[in-house]
């Protein structure tokens, strides 16, 4: 009986072995690079709202402050959504016919919520908190990028834990004094790693050890 | 038969992981604004009882808490001593909260007005000059006119800090260089050649 195989079928079976270590290392790959892509942590994606607000008309436009609608951003975990009356400060006088704003007019006189949809949304079982952020020195844009460009809200970064982990284990790139915390478009004075390191020391900013254990997000 | 009953097995199990992982990302927990199918307006996070006092918050001090003495009337004078501190803290709020009508100078002439809000009276006219301290305190938590009361955004603590400011923004448009410690006029006239 001659041979059912070639000789070169050898060959073949040892090269698709090859061949199948490279297309998992691909796959491999591939997986990475997806689970970091903006479709999944959603970033950069611009999410519907009931009401077509506008941070590029508020804040680059008018140059509100970011405090003056997230009002507790300085003092708790939560930068707080602005409720109707605050854009009633405003809106009770301006653009009161505007048909783009009924909905907040119904809100504030049916004193029913507006339901924003969500843009950032950490999972549940991480703890974060804006108050200690604000308070060591971390600029809003550092997180939320050029919010003052965004004619609707999208999310900058990835939130996932590597991005946090980045900062965490190096502050000293990030930091700026705190009278800039709200500034968008903020240029350092200077050298940042060296404004960084002494702000690092004068707001007593924790070491990288004790920033990177598991429970201090994971609690 | 047995590799695929174990193979089913590690597949199923893998399957069941992965279900985890959203119960974990969206627990049954409110947090802050996460709405809520209990009651009837939807919110989880429920006002407070009409009548019930948060421990420490009493208030028992009128002039503080209102601006206004047991009679009803104005306090004339702040409450507390004015200190520096005191003044940062309300400058930084003002600019915060008042600068978008009243702009940096309280002559009125904000952003919002540039787009059609009511022009509110500059801060430097006599009638404003002479008002009783209190008057500021109630005007931030009250409003007045087409002002709406920004007693959600400030506390009682920095609602004074403000109106402290304020007064200090009057006096600064009425100050001459007599004000100015002898030792600092040398530094003003540089400020200006620069
Ligand atoms: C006039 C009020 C107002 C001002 C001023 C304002 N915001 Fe907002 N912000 C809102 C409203 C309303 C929403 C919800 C709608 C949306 O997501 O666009 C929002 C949403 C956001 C979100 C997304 C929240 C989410 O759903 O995850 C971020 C981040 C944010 N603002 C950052 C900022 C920063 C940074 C500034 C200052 C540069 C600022 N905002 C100034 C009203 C304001
Ligand atoms: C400090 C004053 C102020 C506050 C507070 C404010 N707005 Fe505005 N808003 C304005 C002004 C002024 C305009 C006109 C925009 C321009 O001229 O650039 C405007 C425009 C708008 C428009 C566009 C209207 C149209 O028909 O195109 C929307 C929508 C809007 N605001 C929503 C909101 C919402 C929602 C809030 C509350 C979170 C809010 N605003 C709070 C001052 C304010
Ligand atoms: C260290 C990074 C960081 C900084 C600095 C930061 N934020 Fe955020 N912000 C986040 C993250 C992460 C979330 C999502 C939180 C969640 O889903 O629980 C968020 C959420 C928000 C939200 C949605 C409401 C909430 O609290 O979940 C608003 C509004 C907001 N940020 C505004 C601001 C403003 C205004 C500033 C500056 C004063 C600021 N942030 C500074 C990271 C940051
Ligand atoms: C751009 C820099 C930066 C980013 C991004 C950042 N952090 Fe931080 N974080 C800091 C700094 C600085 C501190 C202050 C440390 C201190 O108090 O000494 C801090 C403190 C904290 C604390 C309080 C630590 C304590 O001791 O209680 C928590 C919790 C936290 N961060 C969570 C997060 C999470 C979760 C994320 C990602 C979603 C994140 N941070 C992203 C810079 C950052
Ligand atoms: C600076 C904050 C921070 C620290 C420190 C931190 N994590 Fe995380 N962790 C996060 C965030 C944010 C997420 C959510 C990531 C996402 O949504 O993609 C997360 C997610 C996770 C997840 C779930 C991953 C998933 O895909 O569901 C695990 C597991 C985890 N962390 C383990 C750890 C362990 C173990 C440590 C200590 C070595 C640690 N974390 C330290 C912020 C942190
Ligand atoms: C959205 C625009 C707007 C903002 C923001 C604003 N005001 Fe006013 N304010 C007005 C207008 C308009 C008037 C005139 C009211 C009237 O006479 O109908 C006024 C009047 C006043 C007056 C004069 C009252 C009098 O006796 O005539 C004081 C004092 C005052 N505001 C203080 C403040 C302070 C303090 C803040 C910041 C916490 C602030 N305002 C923020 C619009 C604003």
């Amino acid at each position: 009986m001659s041979q059912i195989f070639h000789h070169t079928a050898n060959y073949i079976a040892k090269m698709s072995l090859v061949l199948l270590a490279a297309l998992l290392l691909f796959a491999g790959w591939v997986m990475d690079r997806g689970s970091r892509s903006d479709f999944v942590t959603r970033a950069e994606m611009v999410r519907e709202q009931p009401v077509p607000f506008s941070h590029a008309h508020h804040v680059g436009g008018m140059g509100l402050d970011c405090r003056y609608c997230h009002t507790s951003v300085e003092k708790s975990s939560f930068a707080n959504i602005p409720p109707t009356k605050i854009c009633m400060n405003c809106h009770s006088q301006i653009w009161l016919t505007s048909p783009t704003l009924e909905p907040v007019r119904a809100s504030f006189r049916d004193n029913t919520s507006i339901r924003w949809t969500r843009v950032h949304d950490l999972p549940d079982f991480v703890y974060f908190n804006h108050s200690i952020h604000v308070a060591k020195g971390v600029g809003c844009e550092t997180c939320h990028g050029r919010v003052d460009k965004m004619a609707l809200t999208w999310q900058q970064n990835s939130l996932q834990m590597e991005w946090c982990l980045n900062c965490h284990r190096n502050p000293e790139r990030y930091v700026r004094p705190r009278e800039f915390i709200t500034t968008m478009g903020y240029q350092p004075a200077g050298d940042q790693e060296e404004i960084g390191r002494k702000l690092v020391a004068e707001y007593h900013i924790q070491n990288p050890r004790t920033l990177t254990s598991c429970n201090t997000c994971h609690r | 038969m047995r590799t695929r009953f174990q193979l089913g097995v590690l597949v199923l199990s893998v399957a069941a992981l992965a279900a985890c992982r959203q119960d974990m990302h969206d627990q049954p927990k409110f947090i802050p604004l996460r709405p809520s199918t209990f009651f009837s307006d939807g919110r989880s996070a429920r006002p407070i009882i009409e009548g019930t006092v948060a421990r420490g918050h009493l208030d028992e001090d009128t002039a503080y808490y209102t601006g206004k003495d047991a009679n009803g009337k104005l306090v004339a004078e702040f409450p507390f001593a004015v200190t520096k501190e005191i003044l940062l803290r309300g400058q930084n709020r003002f600019n915060i909260y008042c600068t978008p009508c009243h702009d940096y100078t309280g002559s009125g002439n904000g952003m919002v007005v540039q787009r059609g809000f009511r022009h509110p009276p500059s801060y430097h006219i006599d009638r404003l000059r002479n008002a009783p301290a209190g008057h500021f305190f109630d005007v931030i938590t009250n409003g007045l006119g087409a002002m709406q009361d920004y007693s959600m955004q400030l506390t009682p603590e920095d609602r004074w800090a403000v109106a402290a400011y304020i007064r200090a923004l009057q006096y600064s448009q009425e100050a001459s260089i007599n004000d100015v410690p002898a030792a600092e006029r040398a530094q003003l006239g540089q400020g200006a050649a620069k």
